[in-house]
């Protein structure tokens, strides 16, 4: 059959092939300019004893830094999963609790002082853990933002895979799936270990 | 019960679809009168259906039933009036059904105004646009029902993102969708056209009225979304290269070429098969436009919530209407004639041009719509193409088609002199040339890019009204010249009022690009910045109450040379049910003139009574962007309301040589 028109098929063909792969990926999954670089240095307090806590204290171990804070309805979506993986005992999880006073708009959080921020912060993190389950080996306060910022986050809750020589391997934004643990952090973990016990 | 209900008619709707669809068709076919009759009620009974199923929904938002998923989602019992009736297209499964309302609806204008045709082809006509509906009613029904019940059901709702809380809500989506779906009825009777094997003059005059309206529709939709997020966005931008804003832009640039060669096909039975591929791929494009945003495979501001079933739906359903339009055309396409013949310069020439280099025009957004799709898919990386692109790109392609829009009513169809029509225009086109040359200083500078737009501004505006003016005095009877003009048709008015609009389009788009003035500065509660001759003095921000938000009030006193000075007030939102703030600007609109206002942070978050940093812009005829668009829209229903197009009579009569 000779149609001077069957290109446009051939056109339309191609474009429903692109289409149907464009399905198969996220746009939202951008390559983090972070990965296999070393974890940004920081000092914060311990949300349970005040201490400072730098990632330096985990030095020679596999952990994961989550992002979170009560206000994130997305972090409430997740959790179980994280209180799931904790009870496993792969690996330490650090929470960041993130903006806890100042990310939540529905108050006016211009009219606190810092200490008292701080308590307030305390006391709502240390509620929502209380409700919800404590996956945490132990949470730190990032009251103003700074830290995020040094780690790029732009969406709560995110979750970063740090490797026992401080290099971020991975980056979750948004909530970890049951999937993206399965096919992603899981084999990242395992292959980590390997590496450690070579 | 209610929603129960409107599931119910939901569900009805589909059996009525698909039967009216497929016996319509058939029974054009088979030239069975009955099955060609019942087309006619059962698109009445199909419209009825989905609309009592609409109805059913907005009532569950009205009386807040958050035991209805969807309305738990999009609403609350804190959230206006308004915005809980606007609220049902706020979100993916509402919007579908208002996309179905409008299908059926247009339907059943096609039904009602269409008495003139054969009535086979009336009932082919109909039927394509009830297997449209169906395959709607299809992904309504299996993927994304508005009705589902949330048990038990929640005390409150979640409300509508505070980002939609704007008249522009009220307005934008219902006249986009009216544009988007008005094409269908184009695509039908091309379908319609095609299955018959008639692709004839008085096919091109039916289908143009529609393609008008839809057109018309689909200008204004466009134009108050870019005028929503020109002020509700706090950028002062009007129009972003968003790949969501493409998809709404693709179908206007294809639907503005089928308008043209509709014309040639009507008049001239030339470009048969051009037209015939033109208003299927309108459609098409209207409904790649629906899967670009709700199946997630591009990233924007106006991404629905995403569900990977949606996107395998819309996908399959794309390889439905687009395939098996294309398959009838490459089927029939061979063996149209090629229609009356024409020289090189001609109106007929002129529109193919036109065309041509709308065409290109479409094919450009679409790559760099898809480019960061075809660049993942290949493995290649992740990039995004921006505004320096499209408007690389655009300027090339658009300039000599504008220039064309001044030449192409004074071409004659079959012959025309193009050293005539240069002739004629000696005066307008001098004029133009003035124009380029001088206005831009007014605004403090020549740049060649804006002396450009205004050239073309001007030019376009000249001839379109030497042209008119010519036009009367050539068919001027007894009652003097302004007798004439009144009298000229509808038609002529409605082509001309369309190409002035685009000239004030233009104008504002050249003059805002090149000469708005911008500053971001730090601001404490009586200090001044200046831009021109306007002083914006800060007088401070307070907080305020909103019925479903707390607000930092700004407050900002405008003035200039010689006027008593104006407030602004722009704000700062925090929705009670959202983590976003929304900057509200406060804009001072006028016609030759935007003051714009928008709030950014405070200094110390502690003090919103100190310091903040506020953006202030002064844009220069910004208006006219969106009232070119208007008198374009107008333009075109203007055109639709011809009495050509009201009779089988006057048809016939007009068609007599």
């Amino acid at each position: 059959m000779n149609n001077r028109y069957l290109w446009l098929f051939v056109a339309f063909a191609l474009l429903i092939v692109l289409l149907a792969v464009g399905l198969t990926r996220d746009p939202r999954e951008i390559p983090s300019p972070l990965i296999d670089k070393p974890a940004p240095e920081f000092v914060l307090p311990r949300l349970d004893n005040d201490q400072p806590f730098t990632p330096k204290d985990m030095a020679g171990r596999v952990w994961l830094l989550n992002v979170w804070a009560s206000w994130c309805a997305s972090c409430r979506d997740e959790h179980p999963l994280l209180v799931d993986l904790a009870q496993k005992k792969l690996l330490p999880i650090v929470g960041l609790n993130y903006k806890e006073v100042r990310g939540d708009l529905s108050l006016d959080a211009t009219k606190l002082a810092l200490e008292a921020e701080k308590r307030e912060a305390a006391a709502r993190a240390n509620l929502w853990l209380a409700t919800h389950g404590n996956p945490y080996t132990l949470s730190i306060l990032d009251l103003d933002g700074k830290v995020g910022i040094d780690y790029g986050v732009y969406g709560v809750p995110e979750t970063y895979l740090i490797d026992e020589t401080g290099i971020i391997r991975f980056k979750q934004i948004g909530p970890i799936t049951p999937e993206t643990l399965e096919k992603k952090l899981l084999p990242l973990i395992a292959q980590r270990d390997q590496k450690t016990e070579d | 019960m209610i929603p129960e209900l409107g599931l119910f008619s939901l569900i009805l709707a589909l059996p009525v679809a698909l039967c009216t669809g497929i016996l319509a068709l058939w029974g054009a076919q088979r030239g069975q009168p009955a099955w060609i009759a019942l087309a006619r009620s059962g698109t009445v009974a199909l419209a009825l259906l989905v609309g009592v199923s609409y109805l059913c929904l907005t009532w569950s938002f009205l009386q807040n039933d958050f035991s209805v998923l969807y309305v738990a989602r999009q609403s609350s019992s804190s959230l206006p009036l308004i915005y809980r009736v606007a609220g049902v297209w706020g979100g993916h499964e509402g919007s579908l059904l208002l996309w179905l309302v409008m299908l059926t609806g247009w339907a059943a204008l096609a039904r009602f105004y269409s008495r003139a045709l054969p009535d086979a082809l009336r009932a082919r006509v109909l039927g394509v646009l009830c297997l449209v509906a169906a395959g709607f009613l299809l992904f309504i029904l299996f993927t994304s029902n508005p009705f589902l019940r949330l048990i038990p059901g929640a005390a409150e709702g979640r409300e509508l993102n505070p980002m939609l809380q704007d008249p522009g809500l009220v307005i934008h989506p219902p006249l986009l969708y009216m544009g988007y779906v008005g094409f269908s009825v184009a695509y039908a009777f091309a379908v319609a056209a095609l299955l018959s094997g008639q692709l004839d003059a008085a096919w091109a005059r039916w289908s143009r009225p529609w393609t008008l309206a839809a057109w018309a529709f689909l200008t204004l939709g466009i134009a108050v979304g870019s005028w929503w997020a020109y002020y509700e966005l706090g950028w002062g931008g009007w129009w972003f290269w968003d790949p969501v804003e493409n998809a709404s832009f693709m179908p206007w640039l294809a639907g503005t070429a089928l308008i043209h060669s509709l014309a040639v096909t009507e008049k001239r039975g030339s470009f048969k098969n051009w037209t015939v591929l033109l208003a299927v791929s309108t459609f098409s494009l209207s409904l790649l436009g629906t899967f670009l945003v709700r199946s997630g495979v591009l990233t924007s501001v106006h991404a629905f919530a995403n569900d990977p079933a949606r996107g395998i739906f819309i996908l399959a359903f794309l390889v439905a209407v687009i395939g098996a339009s294309l398959l009838l055309f490459v089927w029939r396409a061979p063996k149209v004639g090629l229609g009356g013949r024409f020289a090189l310069v001609s109106r007929e020439s002129l529109l193919l041009v036109n065309n041509l280099l709308l065409a290109v025009a479409t094919g450009a957004v679409l790559l760099g719509t898809l480019y960061p799709l075809i660049v993942d898919a290949l493995g290649i990386g992740k990039i995004s193409v921006g505004p320096p692109y499209f408007n690389a790109v655009f300027v090339p392609i658009m300039a000599p088609l504008l220039f064309l829009v001044g030449i192409g009513p004074f071409a004659r169809w079959k012959a025309a002199s193009l050293g005539e029509i240069l002739r004629v225009n000696k005066w307008t086109l001098g004029l133009a040339a003035l124009a380029a040359l001088t206005l831009p200083l007014v605004y403090g500078g020549w740049r060649p890019l804006a002396a450009l737009g205004v050239f073309l501004a001007a030019w376009i505006f000249l001839a379109a009204t030497l042209h008119f003016v010519r036009q009367a005095r050539a068919t001027q009877g007894g009652g003097g010249l302004l007798a004439s003009v009144l009298k000229q048709s509808l038609h002529f008015w409605g082509m001309h009022l369309a190409h002035v609009g685009l000239a004030v389009f233009v104008a504002g788009v050249s003059i805002v690009g090149a000469y708005e003035a911008e500053k971001s500065v730090k601001m404490a509660p009586g200090d001044t910045v200046g831009i021109h001759a306007y002083r914006f003095r800060f007088l401070g921000v307070q907080s305020v109450e909103g019925p479903n938000y707390q607000a930092l009030r700004g407050e900002m006193e405008l003035s200039e040379n010689g006027r008593a000075p104006r407030r602004l007030f722009p704000e700062k939102r925090f929705y009670h049910h959202s983590a976003m703030p929304m900057t509200e600007a406060a804009i001072d609109a006028g016609l030759w003139r935007d003051a714009y206002v928008a709030l950014g942070e405070p200094l110390d978050r502690e003090r919103p009574d100190g310091e903040w940093v506020v953006r202030v812009y002064v844009k220069p005829l910004v208006d006219w962007i969106w009232g070119g668009a208007f008198l374009m829209a107008l333009g075109g229903l203007l055109a639709l309301l011809d009495r050509r197009y009201r009779s089988r009579r006057a048809a016939t009569q007009e068609n007599t040589p």
